[in-house]
């Protein structure tokens, strides 16, 4: 058992109780942090394979982007203070069923194939062959990827956005319901 | 010694956390949870497939991608809650069946 063996160990045994509460959980809070450890634990793993500009990309993006809009949303959509009902659970056998049969299907692939391994894995960070390739070769879908996003973004504004009143309409009550601005 | 096989175990009970998540949440923003699982165990099979089995890196600009598409999902799916949720006052999954108010 090597360092590097017992930190796959701890970064597995981290991502993979995380996950287990996000799945379980029946508060929908505690759901949205396990989220935050499961990515912290699959960054890590990202720079046991010397993946480390993904690594980086995982906790800024995932860590700091998703899961915060995810517990934002969270916190717009229910009543926090009522937390603990918040994430009901529909249908746990047959989920359950299916998720271990999955489970199983790929452990029976992953024990029975025999993968075309390197003879020796290289350590070298990635970062630079990584942008090296995204503005060469791989430069149309970076910039499709770059326009997809902007087209997300423009197109997640309209739809979240509040319905604008027409000038008729401003002397009306207030939608019931409706508490404070965002 | 640790190898593949390890790291796709570990994205193949990811995979099947997310699984779960998707098929018995009620709550929608406890579906796109799921939904993220699943994408983050896609990814980490991409990285241990690139660093164990080829010299290139297109294992991981796979990845890159697949978190640039997750990126944007996320921000265009819970939109769309949100605005479900200020039409109906409800994002259970299971009650949302009505396009309509």
């Amino acid at each position: 058992m090597g360092v590097f063996d017992v930190v796959f160990f701890a970064l597995t045994a981290l991502t993979v109780l995380s996950a287990c509460v996000v799945a379980g959980s029946r508060n929908i809070v505690y759901s949205g942090f396990a989220l935050i450890f499961t990515f912290l634990g699959v960054a890590g793993l990202y720079v046991q394979l010397a993946a480390d500009f993904l690594a980086a990309m995982q906790v800024l993006v995932y860590v700091g982007g998703i899961t915060v809009v995810i517990l934002f949303a969270v916190m717009l959509t229910r009543d926090i203070g009522q937390a603990a009902n918040t994430n009901p659970i529909l249908n746990r056998p047959a989920s359950l069923l299916a998720a271990v049969g999955v489970f199983m299907m790929s452990l029976v692939l992953i024990l029975g194939s025999d993968w075309p391994l390197r003879p020796e894995v290289s350590h070298a960070p990635m970062s630079a062959e990584l942008g090296r390739a995204l503005l060469g070769k791989y430069l149309l879908p970076f910039e499709v990827a770059s326009l997809l996003l902007l087209g997300a973004l423009i197109g997640a504004v309209i739809i979240a956005r509040r319905e604008v009143k027409g000038p008729e309409a401003a002397d009306a009550a207030p939608a019931a319901g409706k508490e404070g601005g965002r | 010694m640790i190898g593949l096989p390890h790291f796709l175990v570990v994205a193949g009970l990811l995979f099947a956390a997310g699984v779960y998540t998707v098929l018995s949440r009620r709550n929608a923003i406890g579906i796109l949870m799921g939904v993220e699982l699943i994408l983050n165990a896609a990814g980490l099979n991409f990285v241990a497939f690139n660093h164990y089995t080829t010299t290139g890196i297109q294992g991981g600009l796979f990845t890159v991608f697949i978190i640039v598409l997750a990126a944007a999902e996320a921000a265009v799916a819970l939109a769309i809650v949100l605005a479900i949720y200020q039409n109906l006052r409800d994002i259970d999954a299971h009650r949302l069946d009505s396009l309509q108010r």
